[in-house]
Protein backbone atom coordinates (compact mmCIF):
# COMPACT_ATOMS: atom_id res chain seq x y z
CA UNK A 1 0.00 0.00 0.00
CA UNK A 2 1.45 3.33 -1.03
CA UNK A 3 -0.46 5.59 1.36
CA UNK A 4 -1.28 3.60 4.50
CA UNK A 5 -1.93 6.67 6.69
CA UNK A 6 -4.37 8.18 4.23
CA UNK A 7 -6.64 5.19 4.61
CA UNK A 8 -6.72 5.51 8.38
CA UNK A 9 -7.40 9.20 8.79
CA UNK A 10 -10.84 10.81 8.67
CA UNK A 11 -11.84 11.48 5.11
CA UNK A 12 -13.88 14.61 5.67
CA UNK A 13 -17.05 12.57 5.51
CA UNK A 14 -20.61 13.52 6.29
CA UNK A 15 -20.43 11.53 9.52
CA UNK A 16 -17.45 13.59 10.75
CA UNK A 17 -19.17 16.84 9.79
CA UNK A 18 -22.33 15.65 11.51
CA UNK A 19 -20.42 15.08 14.75
CA UNK A 20 -19.05 18.63 14.59
CA UNK A 21 -22.58 19.87 13.98
CA UNK A 22 -23.96 17.92 16.95
CA UNK A 23 -21.16 19.25 19.19
CA UNK A 24 -21.91 22.85 18.22
CA UNK A 25 -25.64 22.26 18.60
CA UNK A 26 -24.99 21.05 22.15
CA UNK A 27 -22.98 24.20 22.87
CA UNK A 28 -25.79 26.31 21.41
CA UNK A 29 -28.38 24.52 23.55
CA UNK A 30 -26.41 25.29 26.72
CA UNK A 31 -25.78 28.87 25.62
CA UNK A 32 -29.46 29.32 24.80
CA UNK A 33 -30.41 27.94 28.24
CA UNK A 34 -28.04 30.39 29.96
CA UNK A 35 -29.40 33.28 27.87
CA UNK A 36 -33.02 32.33 28.61
CA UNK A 37 -32.58 32.12 32.39
CA UNK A 38 -30.55 35.33 32.64
CA UNK A 39 -33.07 37.24 30.53
CA UNK A 40 -36.20 36.11 32.34
CA UNK A 41 -37.50 33.43 29.96
CA UNK A 42 -37.82 30.33 32.19
CA UNK A 43 -39.94 28.40 29.66
CA UNK A 44 -37.33 28.89 26.98
CA UNK A 45 -34.65 27.93 29.49
CA UNK A 46 -36.49 24.67 30.16
CA UNK A 47 -36.73 24.10 26.41
CA UNK A 48 -32.97 24.69 26.17
CA UNK A 49 -32.26 22.08 28.87
CA UNK A 50 -34.52 19.53 27.17
CA UNK A 51 -32.85 20.29 23.82
CA UNK A 52 -29.38 19.91 25.34
CA UNK A 53 -30.28 16.53 26.89
CA UNK A 54 -31.81 15.30 23.63
CA UNK A 55 -28.85 16.45 21.54
CA UNK A 56 -26.34 14.85 23.92
CA UNK A 57 -28.34 11.61 23.96
CA UNK A 58 -28.54 11.67 20.18
CA UNK A 59 -24.81 12.40 19.92
CA UNK A 60 -23.88 9.37 22.04
CA UNK A 61 -26.44 7.22 20.22
CA UNK A 62 -24.89 8.32 16.95
CA UNK A 63 -21.36 7.59 18.19
CA UNK A 64 -22.49 4.12 19.31
CA UNK A 65 -23.89 3.49 15.85
CA UNK A 66 -20.62 4.68 14.38
CA UNK A 67 -18.74 2.01 16.31
CA UNK A 68 -21.13 -0.76 15.39
CA UNK A 69 -21.54 0.04 11.74
CA UNK A 70 -18.24 0.15 9.95
CA UNK A 71 -19.53 1.56 6.66
CA UNK A 72 -20.53 4.75 8.40
CA UNK B 1 -12.02 7.73 -21.38
CA UNK B 2 -13.15 7.30 -17.78
CA UNK B 3 -12.45 10.12 -15.35
CA UNK B 4 -10.36 8.72 -12.48
CA UNK B 5 -11.58 8.97 -8.85
CA UNK B 6 -15.05 9.98 -9.92
CA UNK B 7 -16.57 7.35 -7.65
CA UNK B 8 -13.74 5.72 -5.72
CA UNK B 9 -11.60 7.91 -3.41
CA UNK B 10 -8.11 8.83 -4.45
CA UNK B 11 -5.67 6.86 -2.24
CA UNK B 12 -3.53 9.81 -1.14
CA UNK B 13 -6.32 12.24 -0.23
CA UNK B 14 -9.00 9.72 0.63
CA UNK B 15 -11.49 11.85 -1.30
CA UNK B 16 -13.38 11.29 -4.51
CA UNK B 17 -13.59 14.21 -6.95
CA UNK B 18 -16.90 15.73 -5.98
CA UNK B 19 -16.05 15.57 -2.28
CA UNK B 20 -12.83 17.47 -2.90
CA UNK B 21 -14.84 19.95 -4.96
CA UNK B 22 -17.49 20.54 -2.30
CA UNK B 23 -14.86 21.06 0.42
CA UNK B 24 -13.08 23.65 -1.74
CA UNK B 25 -16.43 25.32 -2.33
CA UNK B 26 -17.22 25.26 1.39
CA UNK B 27 -13.84 26.85 2.10
CA UNK B 28 -14.82 29.77 -0.15
CA UNK B 29 -18.17 29.91 1.63
CA UNK B 30 -16.42 30.17 5.00
CA UNK B 31 -14.59 33.22 3.65
CA UNK B 32 -17.84 34.75 2.36
CA UNK B 33 -19.76 34.35 5.61
CA UNK B 34 -16.63 35.09 7.64
CA UNK B 35 -16.35 38.46 5.90
CA UNK B 36 -19.99 39.26 6.63
CA UNK B 37 -19.66 38.22 10.28
CA UNK B 38 -16.62 40.52 10.51
CA UNK B 39 -18.72 43.31 9.02
CA UNK B 40 -21.35 42.66 11.68
CA UNK B 41 -18.77 42.90 14.48
CA UNK B 42 -17.31 46.13 13.10
CA UNK B 43 -20.74 47.70 12.64
CA UNK B 44 -21.73 46.73 16.15
CA UNK B 45 -18.63 47.99 17.94
CA UNK B 46 -18.74 51.15 15.82
CA UNK B 47 -22.37 51.95 16.66
CA UNK B 48 -23.14 54.98 18.81
CA UNK B 49 -23.92 54.01 22.41
CA UNK B 50 -27.62 53.25 22.78
CA UNK B 51 -28.22 53.00 19.05
CA UNK B 52 -27.60 49.28 18.49
CA UNK B 53 -30.95 47.45 18.49
CA UNK B 54 -31.67 44.78 21.08
CA UNK B 55 -34.75 42.60 21.16
CA UNK B 56 -35.91 43.53 17.66
CA UNK B 57 -36.16 39.93 16.49
CA UNK B 58 -38.61 37.39 17.85
CA UNK B 59 -36.56 34.68 19.59
CA UNK B 60 -39.47 32.22 19.28
CA UNK B 61 -39.20 32.23 15.48
CA UNK B 62 -35.41 31.98 15.62
CA UNK B 63 -35.69 29.00 17.99
CA UNK B 64 -38.27 27.33 15.78
CA UNK B 65 -36.02 27.74 12.74
CA UNK B 66 -33.04 26.36 14.68
CA UNK B 67 -35.05 23.24 15.57
CA UNK B 68 -36.16 22.85 11.94
CA UNK B 69 -32.60 23.04 10.62
CA UNK B 70 -31.24 20.71 13.31
CA UNK B 71 -33.88 18.12 12.37
CA UNK B 72 -33.11 18.58 8.67
CA UNK B 73 -29.41 17.87 9.35
CA UNK B 74 -30.42 14.56 10.94
CA UNK B 75 -32.75 13.61 8.08
CA UNK B 76 -30.02 14.46 5.54
CA UNK B 77 -27.64 12.12 7.33
CA UNK B 78 -30.27 9.39 7.56
CA UNK B 79 -30.97 9.73 3.82
CA UNK B 80 -27.27 9.12 3.12
CA UNK B 81 -27.19 6.14 5.53
CA UNK B 82 -30.28 4.72 3.79
CA UNK B 83 -28.41 4.89 0.49
CA UNK B 84 -25.41 3.19 2.06
CA UNK B 85 -27.51 0.23 3.20
CA UNK B 86 -29.43 0.10 -0.07
CA UNK B 87 -32.83 1.16 1.27
CA UNK B 88 -34.08 3.44 -1.46
CA UNK B 89 -37.56 3.84 0.06
CA UNK B 90 -36.12 5.15 3.30
CA UNK B 91 -33.85 7.50 1.37
CA UNK B 92 -36.91 8.92 -0.39
CA UNK B 93 -38.71 9.39 2.91
CA UNK B 94 -35.83 11.10 4.74
CA UNK B 95 -35.01 13.39 1.84
CA UNK B 96 -38.68 14.36 1.54
CA UNK B 97 -38.57 15.24 5.25
CA UNK B 98 -35.52 17.43 4.61
CA UNK B 99 -37.32 19.28 1.82
CA UNK B 100 -40.43 19.86 3.97
CA UNK B 101 -38.30 21.12 6.88
CA UNK B 102 -36.33 23.44 4.58
CA UNK B 103 -39.49 24.89 3.03
CA UNK B 104 -40.99 25.42 6.49
CA UNK B 105 -37.81 27.25 7.52
CA UNK B 106 -38.15 29.54 4.49
CA UNK B 107 -41.82 30.11 5.28
CA UNK B 108 -41.00 31.22 8.82
CA UNK B 109 -38.23 33.46 7.49
CA UNK B 110 -40.61 35.06 4.99
CA UNK B 111 -43.07 35.74 7.80
CA UNK B 112 -40.31 37.44 9.80
CA UNK B 113 -39.32 39.55 6.80
CA UNK B 114 -42.94 40.54 6.21
CA UNK B 115 -43.23 41.56 9.87
CA UNK B 116 -40.29 43.92 9.43
CA UNK B 117 -41.63 45.17 6.10
CA UNK B 118 -44.90 46.42 7.58
CA UNK B 119 -43.22 47.83 10.71
CA UNK B 120 -42.80 51.62 10.50
CA UNK B 121 -41.00 54.28 12.44
CA UNK B 122 -42.64 57.66 11.94
CA UNK B 123 -40.98 60.93 12.92
CA UNK B 124 -43.61 63.43 13.95
CA UNK B 125 -43.62 67.21 13.63
CA UNK B 126 -43.56 67.69 17.41
CA UNK B 127 -40.25 65.77 17.69
CA UNK B 128 -41.79 62.53 18.99
CA UNK B 129 -41.72 59.14 17.26
CA UNK B 130 -44.53 56.74 16.41
CA UNK B 131 -43.58 53.11 16.01
CA UNK B 132 -45.68 50.14 15.02
CA UNK B 133 -47.14 47.90 12.36
CA UNK B 134 -49.08 49.43 9.50
CA UNK B 135 -52.81 48.95 9.77
CA UNK B 136 -54.01 51.21 7.00
CA UNK B 137 -53.24 54.38 5.06
CA UNK B 138 -55.97 56.73 3.83
CA UNK B 139 -55.46 58.68 0.60
CA UNK B 140 -57.67 61.42 -0.89
CA UNK B 141 -57.90 62.71 -4.45
CA UNK B 142 -58.68 66.30 -5.51
CA UNK B 143 -62.43 65.75 -5.32
CA UNK B 144 -62.09 64.57 -1.73
CA UNK B 145 -62.73 60.91 -2.56
CA UNK B 146 -61.07 58.66 0.02
CA UNK B 147 -59.19 55.49 -0.70
CA UNK B 148 -58.11 53.19 2.11
CA UNK B 149 -55.05 51.08 1.53
CA UNK B 150 -53.71 48.35 3.80
CA UNK B 151 -50.17 49.23 2.81
CA UNK B 152 -48.28 52.51 2.69
CA UNK B 153 -47.96 53.64 -0.94
CA UNK B 154 -45.82 56.71 -0.40
CA UNK B 155 -46.99 60.27 0.12
CA UNK B 156 -48.98 60.17 -3.08
CA UNK B 157 -49.67 58.07 -6.16
CA UNK B 158 -51.66 58.18 -9.38
CA UNK B 159 -54.12 55.57 -10.50
CA UNK B 160 -55.77 55.18 -13.89
CA UNK B 161 -59.33 53.85 -13.71
CA UNK B 162 -61.45 53.57 -16.89
CA UNK B 163 -59.12 55.97 -18.71
CA UNK B 164 -59.36 58.60 -15.96
CA UNK B 165 -56.18 59.52 -14.08
CA UNK B 166 -56.61 60.21 -10.38
CA UNK B 167 -53.89 61.65 -8.15
CA UNK B 168 -54.10 60.63 -4.51
CA UNK B 169 -52.37 62.29 -1.58
CA UNK B 170 -51.75 60.75 1.82
CA UNK B 171 -54.30 61.91 4.39
CA UNK B 172 -53.52 59.73 7.40
CA UNK B 173 -51.94 56.47 8.52
CA UNK B 174 -53.02 54.11 11.27
CA UNK B 175 -50.46 51.93 12.97
CA UNK B 176 -50.71 49.37 15.73
CA UNK B 177 -48.05 50.71 18.04
CA UNK B 178 -47.12 53.57 20.34
CA UNK B 179 -45.64 57.05 20.48
CA UNK B 180 -42.36 57.72 22.31
CA UNK B 181 -40.56 60.97 23.08
CA UNK B 182 -37.04 59.66 22.70
CA UNK B 183 -35.94 57.59 19.70
CA UNK B 184 -33.46 55.58 21.80
CA UNK B 185 -36.47 54.00 23.60
CA UNK B 186 -37.15 52.17 20.34
CA UNK B 187 -33.70 50.58 20.26
CA UNK B 188 -33.55 48.43 23.37
CA UNK B 189 -36.79 46.49 23.59
CA UNK B 190 -35.52 43.82 25.99
CA UNK B 191 -37.01 45.53 29.04
CA UNK B 192 -40.12 46.81 27.24
CA UNK B 193 -41.88 43.53 26.55
CA UNK B 194 -45.16 44.48 28.19
CA UNK B 195 -45.65 47.95 26.73
CA UNK B 196 -49.22 48.11 25.37
CA UNK B 197 -49.71 48.64 21.68
CA UNK B 198 -52.83 50.38 20.45
CA UNK B 199 -54.07 51.65 17.10
CA UNK B 200 -52.65 55.16 16.56
CA UNK B 201 -53.95 57.35 13.72
CA UNK B 202 -51.66 60.12 12.52
CA UNK B 203 -52.68 62.75 9.99
CA UNK B 204 -50.28 63.47 7.12
CA UNK B 205 -49.55 67.07 8.23
CA UNK B 206 -48.03 65.73 11.48
CA UNK B 207 -45.65 63.34 9.71
CA UNK B 208 -42.11 64.59 9.09
CA UNK B 209 -40.79 61.30 7.73
CA UNK B 210 -41.65 57.63 7.85
CA UNK B 211 -39.71 54.53 7.00
CA UNK B 212 -40.29 50.82 7.34
CA UNK B 213 -37.87 48.39 8.97
CA UNK B 214 -36.20 47.42 5.70
CA UNK B 215 -32.46 47.02 5.18
CA UNK B 216 -32.17 50.79 4.62
CA UNK B 217 -33.52 51.65 8.09
CA UNK B 218 -30.23 51.22 9.99
CA UNK B 219 -27.00 49.22 9.93
CA UNK B 220 -28.42 46.46 12.14
CA UNK B 221 -31.24 45.75 9.71
CA UNK B 222 -28.86 46.09 6.76
CA UNK B 223 -26.55 43.38 8.08
CA UNK B 224 -29.51 41.32 9.36
CA UNK B 225 -31.14 41.19 5.93
CA UNK B 226 -27.79 40.61 4.20
CA UNK B 227 -26.75 37.73 6.46
CA UNK B 228 -30.12 36.01 6.73
CA UNK B 229 -31.00 36.74 3.10
CA UNK B 230 -27.78 35.16 1.87
CA UNK B 231 -28.33 32.24 4.22
CA UNK B 232 -31.92 31.84 2.99
CA UNK B 233 -30.64 31.79 -0.62
CA UNK B 234 -28.31 28.97 0.37
CA UNK B 235 -31.25 27.10 1.90
CA UNK B 236 -33.23 27.66 -1.29
CA UNK B 237 -30.34 26.48 -3.48
CA UNK B 238 -29.78 23.43 -1.26
CA UNK B 239 -33.49 22.62 -1.39
CA UNK B 240 -33.41 22.68 -5.21
CA UNK B 241 -30.42 20.32 -5.27
CA UNK B 242 -31.94 17.96 -2.68
CA UNK B 243 -35.27 18.17 -4.53
CA UNK B 244 -33.53 17.20 -7.77
CA UNK B 245 -31.80 14.26 -6.07
CA UNK B 246 -35.12 13.20 -4.60
CA UNK B 247 -36.97 13.54 -7.93
CA UNK B 248 -35.47 13.21 -11.42
CA UNK B 249 -31.90 12.78 -10.18
CA UNK B 250 -32.81 9.62 -8.28
CA UNK B 251 -32.91 7.66 -11.56
CA UNK B 252 -29.16 7.27 -11.11
CA UNK B 253 -29.88 4.85 -8.26
CA UNK B 254 -30.64 2.20 -10.90
CA UNK B 255 -27.60 2.86 -13.07
CA UNK B 256 -24.81 3.87 -10.68
CA UNK B 257 -25.73 3.34 -7.05
CA UNK B 258 -22.31 4.25 -5.63
CA UNK B 259 -22.03 7.56 -7.46
CA UNK B 260 -25.57 8.44 -6.46
CA UNK B 261 -24.72 7.75 -2.80
CA UNK B 262 -21.67 10.01 -3.18
CA UNK B 263 -23.90 12.76 -4.54
CA UNK B 264 -26.17 12.44 -1.52
CA UNK B 265 -23.14 12.73 0.75
CA UNK B 266 -21.90 15.84 -1.08
CA UNK B 267 -25.31 17.54 -0.91
CA UNK B 268 -25.43 16.54 2.78
CA UNK B 269 -22.07 18.22 3.39
CA UNK B 270 -23.39 21.44 1.85
CA UNK B 271 -26.57 21.18 3.91
CA UNK B 272 -24.61 20.70 7.11
CA UNK B 273 -22.53 23.77 6.33
CA UNK B 274 -25.67 25.86 5.83
CA UNK B 275 -27.04 24.54 9.12
CA UNK B 276 -23.75 25.34 10.83
CA UNK B 277 -23.94 28.95 9.61
CA UNK B 278 -27.37 29.22 11.22
CA UNK B 279 -25.96 27.87 14.51
CA UNK B 280 -23.81 31.03 14.55
CA UNK B 281 -26.40 33.40 13.08
CA UNK B 282 -29.08 32.58 15.62
CA UNK B 283 -27.25 33.62 18.82
CA UNK B 284 -25.51 36.55 17.15
CA UNK B 285 -28.66 38.13 15.72
CA UNK B 286 -31.44 36.97 18.03
CA UNK B 287 -29.89 36.58 21.47
CA UNK B 288 -27.34 39.39 21.80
Amino acid sequence: MIFPLARKRTKMSLKAFHLIFVTLLTALSFGFTAWAFTNGHPMMGALGIVAAILVIYYGFYFLKKLKKISYL
Amino acid sequence: MEIPYNVQPRPDTGLYNSKLGIWLFLASEVMLFGGLFSAYILLRVGAEPGYWPHGWLDVRFGTLNTILLALSAITTLLAWVACKVGEFGKFKFFHACTIVLALTFLGVKMYEYHDKWIHYEIKLADGTFADGHMESAVYVDKSGKELESHSYRGNGFTEVTDGVTNSYQLASVTIDGRIVKDETLLYDLRSQKNIPRDPVTITADKITSMENYGPWHNTFLAIYFTLTGLHALHILGGTFVIGYMWGPGSKMWKTNREQFTNRIEVSGLFWHFVDLVWIFLFPVLYLT
